[in-house]
């Protein structure tokens, strides 16, 4: 950038350079440098030979792909226990092979794969997964634990294409895979039942495509390009299918697409036709199939879990209906209420569960001391209510007497079955939403006083109706105080057992939180009428069953005064997780990012955005660049803005969740930084080749290069030897120890291997 | 040098009169009665408290906003004389003659009186025309809503006026950007777009959204400038400042406008960037200088910045000795201070042999962290290697990895902690004060003191500065407050555990001293009596500026308030089409009352104006992509500023709060509805000008135009009772302006 440039006026001659160091010349360069490259790569023979260069090419892609297997499979089934959170995705992979119906905060993809590998592999489903550390004994895990790595395995071979594809350069693509190679946490990550290495995979395939149909922008509607759009498509549903952090990846694709289309709209040459049909091509293939296929994994979902099982609960009592072995299965009970049935109440709001009462007291200083109050997810007996008129006492199911139905603004004493107290509030404030009154129940045997009893009012209906048994939804008013019964759906603390608070809100606005149905109904003077009625339809399922995921993650909220890890612990590799053992005696595993690899990544994001915000103000201010230099600037802008995006969007939007984090987040992130790493160090070690090659001779500037990425290349093999022990295992004594394999290597204060 | 005598001295004034009507018709509208009603309105008594405690000069800690906003509404207090003795604690309370409401109210209520000139201006500055102008003002004028907000103790209406007054300014910079670069008013309208920035983030957080904002459009404007070849890199800086006359910069001088684009680029940065955060620094520092004394909130922050104010700790504290010393008698303080501040703390009582769910403890004495000041908070630290518990003369200071025990001062029994589960926190280990039951477990007393903010490894352990970690020396255990409230056995104290499985730092292991001092008796008897008597003072030890600012905007950042649920709180998807409303006040005897609710007519077209926009912003977007070209290129230069900066207002100032879990109310939609209010004549100007083919067409949108404009009017009469609450109507009529079910007005039963 000499002053003379940018002194110069705007005229004529400095157009002229401009176009001169366009794009055409930027692509023929690049071609030029790959083919020199090509000449020199050391793992090659020298000669030009179009097809042996093909060959080699694929000779290369080859050995990285045996070299990740390798790797991922080598001592594969140490430890033979569990490991950290293969206690759920095993355990819920047994479910899909007993049927057995369960929650889950995460779409069902991922764990669905897990369970036909093991169904495949031969495992009967029969092993528990009750806790990390447990033995699997006699029972198959091989099965699951192979096909996790199997997936985890092509994370390397499709990051080397993709960078290939992006830098046209191998030595970047080599870089690449050895970073990602040589990283124990993503070795680590790959090798145990777990939903990351599948859900990395398809966030993986999905870039790989994306990458692979914009190079065949200059041949659309080609069987190529159609072949790489539809991949993209089915990807994105695997990815979202797995886990919702597949979100991300969506979004660079959507990014991506939508500046594409730009592109193309502003090409003149293309009529509105020709335009009309890329838009359609590509809602077809990436809005409208992955939906259809996340879609059809939840159809299979809900058709495999047939069985009633430990997720019953977070769901409506309609959506129970389905599973047979729940007590709502084909089941029949009266149609109205009536007074002396016993009922369980659920309310509403999704994942709240049902009214519950139990024997402990509400603790002194809270509220009145008075037994508690709350929703429970579970079935349970404690959930069972009797309808009382709440005016006598006598028994109303005493055949003596006529059924007599609840109607509509009845006013009704609801007495707990176990305990015989009555439903009941007052003007104390409620345990966490201090603006609300307690809940509590009280009285012996039934007899309290006025403030037990409630107007019983259906949502949008007139006086005088009856009440349906599981489709009225009503709510329960507080006679005396005047405000309507909810749930917070605030966790209370261990005196409550962790269930939800109930509370009585003075605030009359609608919500579901006050809105309840009465779901289990019993009442031997009344005939049954059966439920099938209740049926829900595929689409409400769906609906259903994502509220409640998303209420789940939302649940997941850390605790004061616990340690959690915070995304920016993450890139500086602050801290692993264990895996499996604590002790010296112990079989050790310790997910954590091989620090060379991670800390380079560091480096090169910090050098990228320095060199990116140099180029990118040296085009606007209209300096002409030498042709060399143009080229890698376009390498670097384009290819290395494209993984910078997947970094950013991958990692940024952690800083805004609520939910509680985990390090392992992280690795989708790591994936995007290393390929920005090989991008930047290839075209960096470039650059200064050419400033050498200008001044001195061109061998020395040659040697540079290749120099300077086999060394690289060689240290981060050097420090997966120094670290493999993280991932493959070890036992021992303790790092601080000086005869321990990773004596000398523990960093940080913070990593406690 | 006497040039200037010269020539005569002129004085020339332009007063244009549409904004001096504007602007008495705002202040007629806004200052109209301002002292009724005469009693605390709505979240007067939220902010009224504050005004007190700057009256009082006493420290408080709010989360909710940094201070300036309280400072502006302070300073209107001050100025009245109020002498901050009121009691603010419940809505309708009838102000006391001491309370001087007018001048309390007269800040916002300025401040929303010159939003209105502001917004023709605004309009003007974005270059279309007095009618647009005066359609934006008169808009502004007439809006229920905004009259409410502003004519209470409110911060809305200062923080909207900052808005403004950054945008305002920002555009005259920008529009001098063609013709004057460097000239004083270039200058002026520069660095008071970075002032006004700042105030809007000093008044509510919500205000960095506009700085972002007018950040933005700088930083595009900023990116043309650099992309224009006709500026010089940096070789012109000689032409403009420094004025040295090489060859070189002589080639530019013919034309002195052609500043270098470092020059520009270096001018905003220091004008948009340097200067609202040294503002903003300031803010705070006036803040602390005022609240100097001691008050409720001390508790939450840390022992040194309680040091640091008058009363309170500080007098305790004031000369203690500085280096803690073998031998010293300390208190301990858990920094973390979550769920409440507390003191590490050990009594008689001991563990109870068996739990309520049946797992065993040690049966040793109990340490606890307990949160009010009391004898057994005392430690005495001792030397594992000698007996005595006096400081040896001269004192032996402790330092970082000094392995130290704590003696509990009162039972004279020993810190411990041992692979036994904690009552509450089972993957933790117990710590108890050491008992001898003669089971064979023995004693492990030993920890090793790390502080955690050293500058060397061998620092000497400080009182109130120093923060302190204990690791156990046998199971390298962390002491830590768990945060759960031990059960009746425990007193409902604070559990404290030695962390086994510590993941990295976390303030709940951190403690600090804060009372200190060298103990002299060896006897248990004169030492218990010691622990009993005062410390002795002297010296006050102060804290540097920076170490106050960061501590105390931390805690506001984390201060967390239990989400309170209120009647009158709404979601921001209600805003948009007036939903909701908030009852301010109702009088106490008749059924006169003050609601904030927003003239309909102006809502419902002024988010018609936004949606309008943006499918002709898009349909012209694409147009001009196909390279069909609707608009000239300057109207669409304007047209897309007018939009970045109004529609992108609103975008900024309003989705945010969808991200939000605090209690939101109606009044955080007001920001962004100015911004609409001023889109909606620009959008209107632009359908007359372009859309309206022929003269018929264009008549006939003046006149709907005109009509449109007298039935917000007539909106505004018939809402006006509710806006200024000062005649009593009947029920049938509050019935009558029930528009919308969801609308909450106070009907009194007779």
């Amino acid at each position: 950038m000499t002053p003379a440039v940018g002194r110069g006026p705007p005229g004529s001659e400095l157009r002229a350079r401009r176009g001169r160091c366009g794009t055409q010349a930027a692509r023929a360069v690049v071609a030029d440098v790959v083919a020199k490259d090509a000449a020199r790569s050391p793992k090659r023979p020298a000669q030009g030979s179009r097809r042996l260069e093909a060959a080699g090419g694929w000779a290369v892609l080859a050995l990285v792909t045996l070299l990740s297997f390798a790797t991922r499979f080598h001592r594969l089934d140490e430890p033979a226990h569990i490991c950290w959170d293969e206690t759920h995705f095993g355990k819920m992979g047994s479910y899909y092979i007993n049927r057995t119906f369960f929650f889950d905060v995460h779409p069902p993809l991922g764990k669905m794969l897990i369970g036909l590998a093991g169904y495949l592999s031969g495992y009967d489903g029969t092993f528990l997964f009750q806790k990390p550390g447990d033995k699997y004994e006699h029972h198959s895990y091989m099965g699951m634990r192979g096909f996790c790595a199997f997936l985890g395995s092509w994370l390397v071979p499709f990051a080397y294409l993709t960078v290939l594809e992006l830098s046209k350069s191998l030595p970047a693509a080599l870089l690449t895979a050895a970073l990602l190679t040589f990283d124990t946490g993503c070795l680590t990550l790959s090798q145990y039942i777990l939903l990351d290495p599948i859900l990395l995979f398809f966030i993986m395939a999905a870039v790989l495509s994306m990458v692979k149909y914009h190079s065949c922008a200059d041949r659309p509607f080609s069987a190529r390009w159609w072949c790489w759009l539809t991949l993209t498509g089915i990807s994105l549903a695997g990815a979202l299918g797995v886990k919702f952090v597949g979100l991300f990846v969506i979004l660079q694709v959507g990014l991506n697409t939508i500046s594409d289309l730009w592109r193309l709209f502003g090409d003149l040459s293309l009529s509105l036709v020709t335009l009309a049909k890329h838009l359609m091509a590509r809602i077809v293939c990436l809005i409208a199939l992955p939906l259809a296929l996340y879609t059809a994994t939840f159809a299979v979902h809900f058709m495999v879990l047939t069985q009633s099982g430990p997720g019953d609960g977070f769901f409506s009592s309609a959506f129970q209906a389905r599973l047979s072995g729940n007590n709502l299965h084909n089941a029949s009970v009266p149609e109205h209420l009536a007074y002396g049935s016993v009922i369980t109440v659920k309310n509403l709001r999704m994942a709240s569960g049902y009214l519950h009462s139990h024997r402990h007291l509400y603790p002194e200083g809270i509220g009145a001391h008075q037994q508690q109050v709350t929703t429970y997810l579970h079935k349970d007996y404690n959930n069972l209510w009797i309808v009382k008129k709440h005016n006598t006492n006598s028994d109303p199911l005493d055949p003596s007497f006529p059924v007599e139905f609840v109607r509509h603004g009845d006013i009704i004493r609801l007495e707990h079955k176990e305990t015989s107290r009555n439903l009941h509030s007052h003007y104390h404030e409620a345990p966490l939403t201090r603006k609300h009154y307690q809940v509590t129940g009280y009285g012996i045997n039934g007899t309290g006083d006025s403030n037990d009893f409630w107007r019983i009012e259906v949502v949008n209906r007139k006086f005088g109706n009856r009440i349906k048994v599981l489709r009225s939804q009503i709510r329960l008013i507080h006679q005396v105080t005047g405000c309507v019964l909810g749930s917070s759906g605030k966790v209370l603390p261990k005196w409550g057992w962790e269930q939800l608070e109930v509370t009585c809100t003075p605030y009359l606005k609608e919500t579901l939180n006050s809105v309840w149905n009465v779901e289990d109904h019993f009442n031997p003077k009344l005939p049954n009428i059966s439920l099938d009625v209740l049926k829900p339809s595929f689409p409400e399922i769906l609906l259903e069953s994502h509220m409640v995921m998303l209420r789940g993650n939302n649940g997941l909220k850390p605790k004061d005064n616990d340690f959690t890890s915070k995304p920016w612990h993450w890139p500086i590799n602050y801290q692993g997780l264990r895996f499996s053992g604590i002790n010296d005696t112990d079989f050790r595993v310790y997910l954590l990012g091989n620090p060379v690899v991670w800390w380079l990544n560091l480096v090169s994001i910090a050098v990228y955005l320095l060199l990116g915000s140099v180029l990118i103000l040296a085009v606007q201010r209209g300096v002409c660049l030498p042709a060399e230099v143009q080229g890698l600037s376009q390498v670097l802008l384009q290819g290395g803005g494209q993984a910078l995006l997947g970094w950013a969007l991958h990692y940024f939007p952690f800083f805004l969740m609520g939910r509680i984090l985990y390090f392992h987040h992280y690795f989708p992130a790591v994936l995007f930084s290393s390929m920005l790493t090989g991008i930047l160090w290839d075209s960096l070690l470039r650059l200064c080749a050419w400033r050498l090659a200008s001044c001195c001779s061109s061998s020395l500037a040659r040697s540079i290069h290749v120099g300077g990425i086999l060394s690289l290349l060689l240290g981060t093999a050097y420090s997966f030897y120094l670290f493999h022990p993280l991932a493959y295992g070890m036992v021992g004594p303790l790092a601080q120890n000086p005869l321990s394999p990773m004596a000398g290597l523990r960093w940080l204060e913070s990593w406690d291997f | 040098m006497l040039g200037f005598l010269k020539q005569p001295l002129v004085v020339r004034a332009d007063i244009n009169l549409n904004v001096v009507a504007l602007t008495g018709m705002g202040l007629l509208s806004r200052l109209w009665g301002l002292t009724y009603p005469r009693a605390v309105v709505f979240d007067e008594v939220y902010y009224g408290q504050y005004i007190s405690l700057y009256m009082k000069r006493v420290f408080f800690l709010d989360g909710s906003g940094p201070p300036l906003g309280h400072m502006l509404l302070a300073l209107g207090g001050y100025l009245g004389g109020f002498d901050g003795n009121f009691l603010w604690n419940r809505i309708g309370a009838e102000y006391s003659s001491n309370v001087p409401v007018w001048s309390l109210r007269l800040l916002p209520a300025l401040a929303g009186a010159f939003s209105v000139p502001m917004a023709y201006q605004i309009v003007l500055e974005l270059r279309f025309s007095h009618c647009a102008a005066m359609g934006a003002a008169l808009l502004m004028l007439i809006e229920n809503a905004l009259i409410t907000q502003s004519r209470l103790i409110l911060l809305e209406a200062l923080l909207i006026f900052f808005n403004l007054l950054s945008v305002l300014c920002y555009l005259k910079f920008s529009n001098l950007q063609q013709h004057s670069p460097f000239s004083l008013s270039w200058w002026f309208w520069l660095v008071l777009t970075g002032v006004a920035c700042s105030c809007t983030v000093g008044i509510k957080y919500m205000g960095v959204f506009t700085y972002l904002l007018v950040l933005s459009v700088a930083a595009a404007h900023a990116w043309h400038l650099v992309g224009d070849q006709t500026l010089s890199n940096v070789s012109a800086l000689g032409t403009w400042g420094w004025g040295a006359p090489t060859g070189r910069s002589r080639q530019c001088f013919s034309a002195l406008s052609q500043a270098c684009v470092c020059c520009h680029l270096l001018a905003r940065a220091v004008a948009l960037l340097v200067i609202p955060a040294l503002m903003y620094l300031l803010f705070f520092y006036i803040h602390l200088i005022l609240l100097f004394r001691s008050g409720p909130h001390d508790q939450v922050m840390s022992s040194a910045f309680q040091a640091s104010l008058e009363g309170g700790l500080a007098r305790i504290t004031r000369g203690q000795p500085l280096e803690v010393a073998y031998g010293s008698q300390v208190t301990l303080k858990s920094v973390f201070g979550k769920p409440v501040p507390c003191w590490l703390h050990s009594h008689q009582s001991t563990y109870p042999m068996i739990y309520e769910n049946g797992r065993g403890s040690s049966h040793q004495q109990q340490v606890t962290c307990y949160p009010f000041k009391d004898v057994n908070n005392w430690w005495i630290v001792k030397d594992p290697g000698r007996h005595q518990l006096v400081v040896s003369n001269p004192p032996r200071p402790i330092r970082h990895g000094d392995t130290v025990q704590l003696v509990h001062g009162m039972t004279a029994r020993l810190l411990n902690t041992h692979d036994v589960a904690a009552p509450l926190s089972p993957h933790a280990q117990e710590v108890s004060c050491y008992v001898d039951h003669n089971i064979s477990m023995p004693a492990q007393n030993l920890w090793r003191l790390e502080i955690v903010n050293r500058d060397t490894d061998r620092d000497v352990w400080k009182t109130i500065m120093s923060e302190v970690r204990f690791v156990h020396v046998n199971t390298s255990a962390i002491l830590k407050l768990s945060g759960a409230h031990l059960p009746d056995w425990g007193f409902r104290q604070l559990e404290v555990v030695g962390e086994k499985l510590s993941r990295g730092f976390h303030e709940s292991t951190v403690w600090n001293v804060e009372e200190h001092r060298y103990g002299k008796s060896q006897e248990q008897r004169e030492r218990e009596l010691e622990l009993h008597s005062p410390i002795q003072v002297d010296v006050n030890r102060n804290l540097s500026f920076m170490a106050r600012f960061s501590e105390l905007q931390w805690r506001m950042l984390t201060l967390r308030t239990d989400d309170s649920e209120h009647k009158y709180s709404s979601t921001p998807l209600e805003w948009v089409t007036l939903d909701t409303n908030i009852a301010y006040w109702l009088h106490p005897k008749s059924s006169a009352q003050i609601h904030l609710l927003g003239n309909v007519v102006i809502w419902a077209s002024a988010s018609l104006a936004t949606v309008t926009y943006a499918l002709l912003f898009l349909w012209y977007l694409l147009r001009r992509r196909r390279n069909a070209c609707d608009l000239p290129e300057d109207d669409w230069l304007r047209w897309v500023l007018a939009g970045s900066l109004c529609c992108g207002g609103w975008a900024v100032n309003y989705l945010p709060f969808f991200l939000m879990e605090k209690t939101l109310f109606l009044y955080h939609y007001l920001p962004a509805l100015t911004f609409q209010i001023i889109l909606l004549p620009v959008v209107l100007q632009h359908v007359g000008d372009h859309l309206c083919r022929s003269q018929l067409q264009r008549s006939v949108f003046s006149a709907l135009v005109v009509a449109w404009y007298s039935s917000a009017c007539h909106v505004f009469s018939t809402l006006r009772p509710l806006t200024y609450g000062d005649t009593s109507l009947s029920p049938s009529e509050l019935r009558a302006l029930r528009w919308k079910d969801s609308w909450d007005i106070l009907i009194r039963k007779y």
